[in-house]
């Protein structure tokens, strides 16, 4: 191998080591370039999102699954870590990791007898279970502080340093996304990525090739409310007061349009989609009025055009064209 | 080396399958032969634990697996094609046969998010074999290609690849030709003699009698859930039983 094929070698054995240690970087120099707090703001909420979508992208796209409540195990993290913090003074950290468990442990309660179901089934019963919890957000108000939300929430802190303002705040919350993104990317690199894809595919075929499909559709859905928990954490920690609106069904549906829009079971896509659902109605005030009227209609787009998601559609087509053409080239 | 005994099958009273008993022994090719309805996916089903039988039992390697569902009778070295293609069309042809090995990737959700150095080693261990399996099919300048753009020969030959990749004891065929030209059946034949060749027992299900009367080493024959004639190849061909069930129905159809 000369010096050159070498060097493409690598590079094509470590591309995805590659691209997360360029993004990390990308994100270690933005606030020296961008310390707008606004503009920081956003990219922080891009970022609390993608933690979401990350976890319910490996359920949609991979698992092949359905989700329209995944705004519940978002709000239990959030509400967890502010009731736990205020109320009972514990420690921020160590009330997201409890929280984070107890919302692993909902979820497998919830997830053991729901994920029976599949298709519109699922979809109603996910719903309904955001419903739910919505509606005791709203009337539990003694401990959620009602539609007037909770506040007071403290800051994240290490020792003396405090994360309270935008740049502290860019640094913690994209850790947590990179860290996400990092699992993600491994988990579907595994035999275990491909068991899921499997079951996405085709539950008899996978259950023919050794995956325990029920087992699996479980597990997947505790690790993504397990996402859905960390960033509500963070998302509590980071605008110190929540309220029922963050976490209602229209925030559960918007989840999963980040999902598609991303590209079902394209980790890479995850980031993409929070972060154009996230940046529309800043682009647009006609976006900020119309939000649901515009992510209503970008759905239905997507999913009659390109059913596998925008970037996951596109990518798929490049893919197919490079094949044939490369075929024909052979050919010739 | 798979052992069924009296297997009934009823769906809502009706009996698809009937005391069937019949036994697949070590390194030979055992076809399933019968019209129709017979009863013959029914009957794979009911083996791999996608459906349960009503009565009887399945055994493989003198272990009872009646009641064990799909992927634990996959996991004790059953692996299957399917009457209608099941592959996966938007993973790569690599990644489709990669699925193959999915038992033997390490399940633990924990250890694949970490990529500990052990399983990357073992990731590029089952590439490789992924890759061998390729070859043998001579896929493998397809291996990066979404599977769902290959034509319906080559998809065929990746499902072999995938339910082969494993080196699986025991291989169950739903079919694998149908649906094939005579040039895509003979070189699909060609593959199965020569996985009968490297000592694969198979239980092969398959409409075309030609493929079957050359490679099977006993012949099953199903007919309205009854198992009719068992035997070689040239003793089923001359049993008067199945002449009826098969062609005298056929030139009543004709």
């Amino acid at each position: 191998m000369t010096g050159k094929q070498k060097i493409l070698y690598f590079i094509t054995l470590h591309r995805t080591g590659l691209w997360v240690t360029a993004l990390s970087l990308l994100l270690l120099l933005f606030p020296l370039v961008e310390d707008n707090p606004y503009t920081l703001g956003i990219t922080n909420l891009i970022a609390i999102y993608s933690i979401v979508v990350l976890g319910l992208n490996l359920f949609i796209g991979y698992a092949g699954q359905i989700s329209l409540g995944h705004a519940a195990f978002f709000g239990l993290g959030a509400y967890g870590s502010a009731i736990a913090t205020v109320n009972f003074s514990v420690n921020p950290w160590l009330a997201m990791v409890i929280v984070a468990v107890l919302v692993a442990l909902v979820a497998l309660l919830i997830g053991i007898p729901i994920l029976r179901l599949s298709g519109h089934y699922l979809a109603m019963a996910t719903l309904g279970m955001n419903f739910v919890f919505h509606t005791i957000l709203l009337q539990w108000d003694e401990v959620t502080g009602g539609p007037s939300g909770f506040s007071g929430i403290p800051s994240l802190s290490i020792g003396e340093y405090e994360f309270w303002d935008e740049v502290s705040l860019h640094y913690l919350i994209w850790t947590f996304a990179m860290l996400a993104l990092l699992f993600s990317l491994n988990l579907v690199r595994s035999g275990v990525g491909r068991g899921l894809a499997a079951l996405a595919g085709d539950e008899t075929a996978a259950a023919a090739l050794g995956v325990n499909t029920r087992n699996a559709k479980v597990k997947v859905f505790v690790l993504s409310a397990i996402f859905a928990s960390f960033a509500g954490s963070l998302f509590a920690h980071t605008y110190s007061f929540v309220s029922p609106d963050s976490f209602d069904i229209f925030a559960a549906t918007d989840m999963v349009i980040m999902v598609v829009i991303g590209g079902m079971g394209s980790i890479w896509g995850s980031l993409f989609g929070a972060a154009l659902i996230t940046l529309l109605p800043e682009w647009m005030d006609l976006f900020e009025t119309y939000k649901d009227f515009v992510h209503g209609g970008i759905l239905v787009l997507v999913l009659m055009f390109l059913p596998q998601g925008l970037v996951t559609g596109l990518i798929d087509i490049g893919k197919t064209k490079l094949a044939l053409r490369r075929q024909k080239d052979a050919e010739a | 080396m798979l052992k069924l005994e009296n297997v009934s099958k009823n769906f809502g009273g009706l009996p698809a399958l009937s005391d069937v008993s019949f036994e697949v022994p070590q390194g030979l090719v055992t076809a399933l032969i019968g019209p129709n309805g017979a009863g013959k996916s029914t009957l794979i089903n009911c083996t791999t634990g996608v459906l349960q039988p009503s009565k009887g039992t399945v055994s493989f390697q003198q272990k009872k697996i009646t009641a064990l569902p799909a992927h634990q009778v996959a996991r004790l070295g059953i692996a299957r094609t399917f009457q209608n293609l099941k592959l996966f069309p938007r993973l790569t042809v690599l990644d489709n046969v990669l699925t193959g090995l999915t038992c033997e990737g390490g399940s633990s959700m924990l250890m694949a998010m970490l990529r500990l150095p052990y399983l990357r080693h073992r990731e590029r261990q089952l590439k490789l074999r992924a890759m061998e399996a390729l070859d043998r099919f001579s896929l493998s300048d397809k291996a990066d290609w979404p599977a769902g753009i290959l034509a319906y020969g080559d998809k065929k030959r990746v499902e072999l690849a995938r339910a082969t990749v494993s080196q699986p004891d025991l291989l169950l065929l739903d079919e694998p030709v149908a649906g094939l030209n005579a040039e895509e059946t003979a070189e699909v034949g060609e593959q199965l003699r020569l996985l009968r060749s490297a000592g694969h027992t198979m239980l092969l299900v398959e409409h075309d009698m030609d493929l079957v009367m050359e490679i099977a080493d006993q012949v099953v024959v199903l007919d309205s859930g009854k198992c009719i004639a068992t035997g070689t190849p040239e003793e089923v061909r001359r049993n008067p039983l199945v002449l009826e069930a098969y062609l005298g129905r056929m030139e009543a159809t004709a």
